[in-house]
């Protein structure tokens, strides 16, 4: 059934601002396929022919860029999708047997929703978060360095309705439509949540800040000209002799 | 001599407000934007060029000679795409950049689009990581109300857009000119070259695109000068950049060092490899440019040596596995990765990549025959300079590499009857 009046001129107004950022009308239909799916949970072929209608495509068009990625689904997924991630660094550190022990626990296939739709799992390759291996994604958020045991916990809050937090990311995490929204264009108010970096991150850094180490200044050595601001630490910033 | 690490793109990522607009000019930031403006362009695109700045997002080609491709004084519209597809297995920098520090991609974006003569950029990154999503987009909404972009940005009389456009989960769209086709509302195939996208890029028009932490590295650059960091690194790879360590060490992380760097150094800073555990392989540069082994810790990590040893300074993804660890199981994982994310528009990638995941998945499981191992790499060679676009040449370097190093282990394998290793062994929780 096609998308309600109601539904499309909520949507028409959200489409034109997507539309109106980009210089090539076309530019505009990834994120009008996020939008439609941030709208049921899925891209469903109303969502396509939404999507198609807007950019004067046809539907075939449109469908064939659909299957093409990954993120959009066909079918309803999980209020909550977890990701584990299984390529060679989180698989040999654990992903592989997080992966096998929560599709055990949860008795569902990849991209399946739980019975209750708050659950759906899928392995996933490399999230770019390897300093943090094993990684598991819900809903496109970081849960770093998890385990069988952690991950097993973490779906059952999600399916208990407990708040769980990423690990780094927002305080709260918004569930599978919600966060569609945001891919579509459309920022919570949660970008600020949230450590700038984790402890992986830094790790070099707080390495080179104990021992005084920086890049050159600018037209000499001896101490970086880059302005290190007003950090509140207090912290000396002293160039060590080295060997 | 330079300090052993030189933090300056990671200089503030532990400033907990790097990531909003005070934060970042608190530590110095948007001071470079207005130096670029009050020079000529053209004296802008000299000093990346003389800087000796090489592509950080794998190829290594100069970031200054790409942007001088583009026409000048010509009528058309030009843009800046920023590559912020981050997905190569091991490549973990730049999204930890963007979440921490967005400005400095922001304002490294409006020195390049300035430089370019762009009055449009787009950061077009990977769908998969809704924290960076929000703090990008909430750091160019805090420029554009601060006036560092739109129009007439700080009275220069120079205006710009930056988009953030979220992918939708497909690492091909890494490769720059998949990217610019999923840019357009396409699947992501890889255009044929040339024309290159600095002729005819996005629309059909001249685009620049680049990865992240060349962008990024772009307002340093301006305010210290290229000299300063021509500098740092080695003679043909000037600068630095950040050290991606991931797997069996103490302490994995971001390290940002001169180019040149050793893995000796770096394990060293990182503590080592886990405790009673040593090296057995490694990569310098992501999967794609295959692996090395413990003959290669004292390596300096710049583009010339790491090629001389056959392997690709890539990305800096610095992926380390101990001696539990099942080399053709990593190899599969990662041909698995090559077949899942090859776009099917070539034959040899897109059968290839099948073929090559069903050969080892039986030789995983010591189900492997004689023939198996040269059928292996004859068919990596008849992928790698046969596929269409990059995606397919790296599909070989993992696997030859391993059958170089490593070829008793594949053999093993048939031998047994079955893989040797315990996977439990190698995992974060294994108290072995």
């Amino acid at each position: 059934m096609p998308f309600t009046e109601e539904v499309c001129a909520r949507l028409d107004a959200d489409a034109a601002r997507i539309i109106g950022k980009y210089p090539g009308a076309r530019s505009a239909l990834l994120p009008l396929l996020h939008l439609v799916q941030a709208e049921e949970g899925y891209v469903s072929n109303d969502g396509i022919a939404y999507c198609a209608g807007k950019l004067g495509l046809t539907v075939t068009e449109v469908t064939g860029v659909v299957s093409f990625y990954t993120m959009y689904k066909r079918r309803p997924v999980g209020e909550y999708h977890v990701g584990v991630c299984t390529n060679a660094v989180c698989a040999v550190l654990g992903g592989e047997q997080i992966l096998a022990e929560l599709r055990e626990h949860l008795g569902v296939a990849d991209d399946e929703p739980t019975p209750d739709g708050k659950v759906s799992l899928e392995h996933i390759e490399c999230n770019a978060a390897c300093d943090y291996a094993p990684v598991v994604m819900v809903n496109w958020e970081f849960f770093d360095n998890m385990t069988p045991a952690s991950t097993r916990e973490l779906a059952d809050d999600l399916r208990a309705g407990n708040r769980v937090a990423p690990t780094r990311g927002p305080a709260r995490l918004c569930n599978w439509r919600e966060t569609a929204r945001i891919l579509a264009g459309f920022n919570d108010e949660q970008a600020t949540d949230g450590p700038a970096a984790g402890p992986a991150s830094v790790a070099g850094l707080k390495i080179a800040n104990e021992r005084g180490w920086k890049a050159p200044p600018a037209g000499g050595y001896g101490g970086s000209s880059l302005p290190r601001g007003d950090r509140g630490d207090g912290s000396p910033r002293q160039k060590e002799a080295r060997a | 001599m330079t300090d052993i690490l030189t933090p300056v793109l990671t200089a503030h990522w532990d400033q907990p407000d790097i990531f909003t607009l005070d934060g970042y000019r608190r530590s110095g930031g948007w001071k470079a934007l207005p130096k670029a403006l009050a020079m000529e362009r053209g004296d802008v695109i000299a000093a990346v060029k003389n800087s000796g700045l090489r592509g950080r997002g794998g190829a290594g080609f100069p970031t200054g000679v790409k942007w001088g491709f583009l026409p000048q004084g010509d009528t058309k519209p030009h843009y800046l795409v920023v590559n912020a597809d981050e997905s190569e297995p091991g490549a973990c920098k730049d999204v930890p950049l963007m979440m921490a520090n967005p400005h400095l991609l922001v304002e490294g974006a409006a020195i390049a689009s300035y430089a370019i003569g762009a009055s449009h950029a787009f950061i077009y990154v990977r769908g998969e990581v809704a924290h960076v999503i929000r703090r990008l987009r909430h750091a160019v909404e805090e420029a554009y109300e601060a006036g560092l972009l739109g129009r007439d940005i700080l009275g220069s009389g120079f205006d710009l857009d930056v988009i953030v456009h979220a992918g939708a989960g497909a690492y091909i769209c890494g490769e720059e000119t998949a990217l610019l086709d999923s840019l357009e509302g396409r699947r992501g195939l890889p255009r044929n070259k040339p024309p290159f996208p600095a002729v005819a890029g996005v629309y059909a028009l001249p685009t620049n695109v680049n990865n992240v932490e060349s962008i990024a590295s772009v307002p340093a650059i301006l305010l210290n000068g290229a000299d300063w960091f021509a500098g740092i690194g080695t003679e043909k790879s000037k600068g630095y950049g950040i050290f991606s360590l991931s797997g069996h060490i103490t302490t994995p992380g971001q390290y940002e060092a001169p180019l040149g760097i050793t893995l000796r150094q770096l394990l060293d800073l990182a503590g080592g490899m886990r405790a009673g555990h040593r090296l057995k392989f490694w990569t310098a540069g992501g999967s794609s440019a295959g692996i090395l082994t413990d003959e290669h810790l004292d390596m300096p990590m710049d583009f010339e040596s790491v090629a001389a040893a056959g392997s690709g300074l890539g990305t800096r993804s610095v992926q380390i596995f101990d001696e539990t660890t099942c080399v053709v199981r990593v190899i599969l994982r990662w041909t698995e990765f090559y077949q899942h994310e090859s776009c099917g528009k070539c034959t040899p990638c897109r059968e290839g990549t099948y073929w090559l995941v069903r050969m080892l998945e039986r030789m995983e499981h010591g189900q492997g025959t004689d023939e198996d191992l040269p059928k292996l790499l004859d068919i990596c060679d008849n992928i790698v300079g046969r596929a269409f676009c990059a995606l397919g040449d790296s599909v070989g370097p993992p696997i030859t590499s391993a059958v170089r190093y490593f070829r008793d282990e594949f053999l093993q394998h048939q031998k047994e009857g079955g893989c040797p290793f315990d996977p439990a062994a190698s995992t974060a929780w294994s108290q072995s």
